[in-house]
């Protein structure tokens, strides 16, 4: 996910910290905020056990300490517990990043023994009805079980809710079923509108009054449970007028693996047009970080243009994020047009106006159709 | 979380299981890894977290660095306390009970 820079309090001196593998595109839920590509079938040869593991040992060897499993639905790969163990071997600090449909207690089980140290569960409501329009599947029972099943395995656990116009009024509901869980984290992170998100603008955007109303709730949820819960609220970048400070910036700290062996800065780079990200099929992972044009394209901020340029806050934010640069302004070297000094900020404002003007209906919420397996579990 | 303040020389700590504390190479350091993030620690409390083995009291602790660093005691002593201290309140250290 286009995280906004993640906490971290050392430099990576040039070498990759965060290392994301995406291990497969595919998925049993059809979330209508879905991130990944809209355009799957295009890439659709994984990665081997042994190519993964080469990417761990590699990334390793250049640096990198955490590591997530992501996808996609991580789960759905059945090396899923050998590539963790690897991880854990190598010294990572393994994540699991899953939807939870997939996993039982079993799997858990065999994933903590294998090393695995925490886990992100991605949660649509805390009304059943809600999650099915959300996820287009219904999960809601599954979902809560899991959870109570990760808790039980003493494994700590972020519980991540993209928040939008669907869900947003349930803040106070989501926050009180996170605690009764018992997870030690939850982010609500505010939908970035890439890929299925962007299709589904108009019936997702919240309105200012949501907004200021569910981050009322947030702070005084955060006076009552103290240090039981940290809830973290990731900025509603479309309406605060300031970009977030995408990734750390360009090829800083962060590589990502899609499940085709693609090395990207961010997983949602692949849509940016004209960029032809080398393979670890083909290249070596370290030429990739430091040497591949597509790396060094975005790196520092030698590319930017003004405002960007002569800006005071250009070490803090790197000038926003290129997708949403480019996504929305058709050239990914011009600022962040979410960032109000963009002479493009006009094209969020009035994205916001057309999609409150937009009456909301679940009905039309488009689900994700791609890349969908089922899966009895 | 408990009053940070209550411990006393005779109080063992250990890294709270959330957290991954190491050495790492790359960084020539010791990093203290949890689900979101890495702090990086300076020399000195590197030295500290390390004897967090849930084995050293906090008067170990005090004695062992006084010898490392070639300081009295009575100098080191405040200055660990005050480390453990923030280090509970963030909630990297637990007490070993
Ligand atoms: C793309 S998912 C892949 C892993 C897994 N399938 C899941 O949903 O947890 C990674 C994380 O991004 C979150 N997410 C997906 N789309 C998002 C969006 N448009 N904005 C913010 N978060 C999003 C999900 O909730 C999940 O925590
Ligand atoms: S559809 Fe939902 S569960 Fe599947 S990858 Fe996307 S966000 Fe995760
Ligand atoms: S003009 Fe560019 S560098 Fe300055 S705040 Fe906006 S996005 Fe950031």
């Amino acid at each position: 996910m286009a995280k906004a820079g993640s906490n971290l309090n050392l430099d990576g001196q040039g070498n990759p910290v965060w290392l994301l593998l995406e291990l497969t595109y595919k998925c049993p839920l059809k979330c209508a905020f879905c991130s990944n590509p809209t355009d799957l079938d295009a890439h659709e040869e994984e990665l081997t056990t042994a190519e993964w593991k080469k990417v761990m040992h590699d990334a390793r060897k250049m640096g990198a300490m955490q590591i997530g499993f992501s996808g996609g639905e991580p789960t759905l790969r059945k090396d899923l517990e050998e590539l963790v163990s690897e991880a854990d071997d190598l010294g990572y600090y393994t994540n699991l990043i899953t939807s939870g449909i997939g996993l039982t207690r079993k799997r858990l089980e065999n994933l903590k023994k294998a090393g695995l140290r925490h886990i992100q569960l991605g949660f649509q409501s805390s009304d059943p009805q809600t999650a099915h329009w959300l996820a287009g599947v219904d999960c809601y029972e599954k979902k809560i079980n899991i959870a109570r099943e990760i808790k039980a395995l003493g494994f700590p656990m972020v519980l991540n809710v993209p928040i939008s116009s669907v869900n947003i009024h349930q803040v106070p509901e989501i926050i009180e079923l996170a605690a009764d869980i018992g997870v030690e984290y939850l982010e609500l992170a505010n939908v970035q509108y890439y890929n299925w998100a962007l299709v589904n603008r108009d019936q997702l955007m919240p309105t200012r009054e949501a907004l200021e109303a569910a981050e009322a709730r947030v702070a005084e949820a955060r006076e009552q449970l103290g240090d039981r819960m940290t809830i973290f609220f990731v900025i509603p970048d479309y309406y605060e007028g300031r970009p977030k400070a995408c990734m750390n910036g360009w090829g800083s700290i962060h590589l990502t693996i899609a499940p085709d062996g693609v090395v990207l800065p961010c997983s949602q780079a692949r849509s940016l047009p004209g960029l032809d990200f080398p393979g670890v099929r083909d290249h070596d992972l370290s030429w990739i970080w430091h040497e591949s044009e597509s790396f060094n394209l975005y790196r520092g901020d030698s590319w930017m243009k003004e405002p960007c340029r002569s800006c005071s806050e250009k070490e803090q934010d790197f000038g926003g994020c290129r997708c949403q640069a480019m996504l929305l302004t058709g050239d990914a070297a011009n600022a962040d047009p979410a960032c109000s000094k963009s002479p493009h900020h006009h094209i969020v404002q009035e994205a916001v106006t057309r999609a409150l003007a937009t009456k909301q209906d679940h009905k039309k919420l488009i689900a994700r159709d791609v890349g969908w397996v089922s899966t009895e579990v | 979380m408990a009053d940070s303040n209550n411990h006393n020389s005779l109080s063992r700590f250990r890294i709270a299981p959330v957290f991954l504390f190491r050495w790492e190479e790359s960084q020539q350091a010791h990093v203290l890894m949890y689900p979101e993030g890495i702090v990086k620690l300076n020399p000195t409390a590197g030295e500290i977290l390390t004897r967090c083995n849930g084995t050293n009291t906090v008067g170990d602790i005090v004695l062992q660095l006084s010898v490392l660093f070639s300081e009295q005691p009575e100098f080191i002593e405040p200055r660990v306390h005050q480390f453990l201290e923030v280090c509970h309140g963030k909630g990297w250290i637990q007490p070993q009970s």
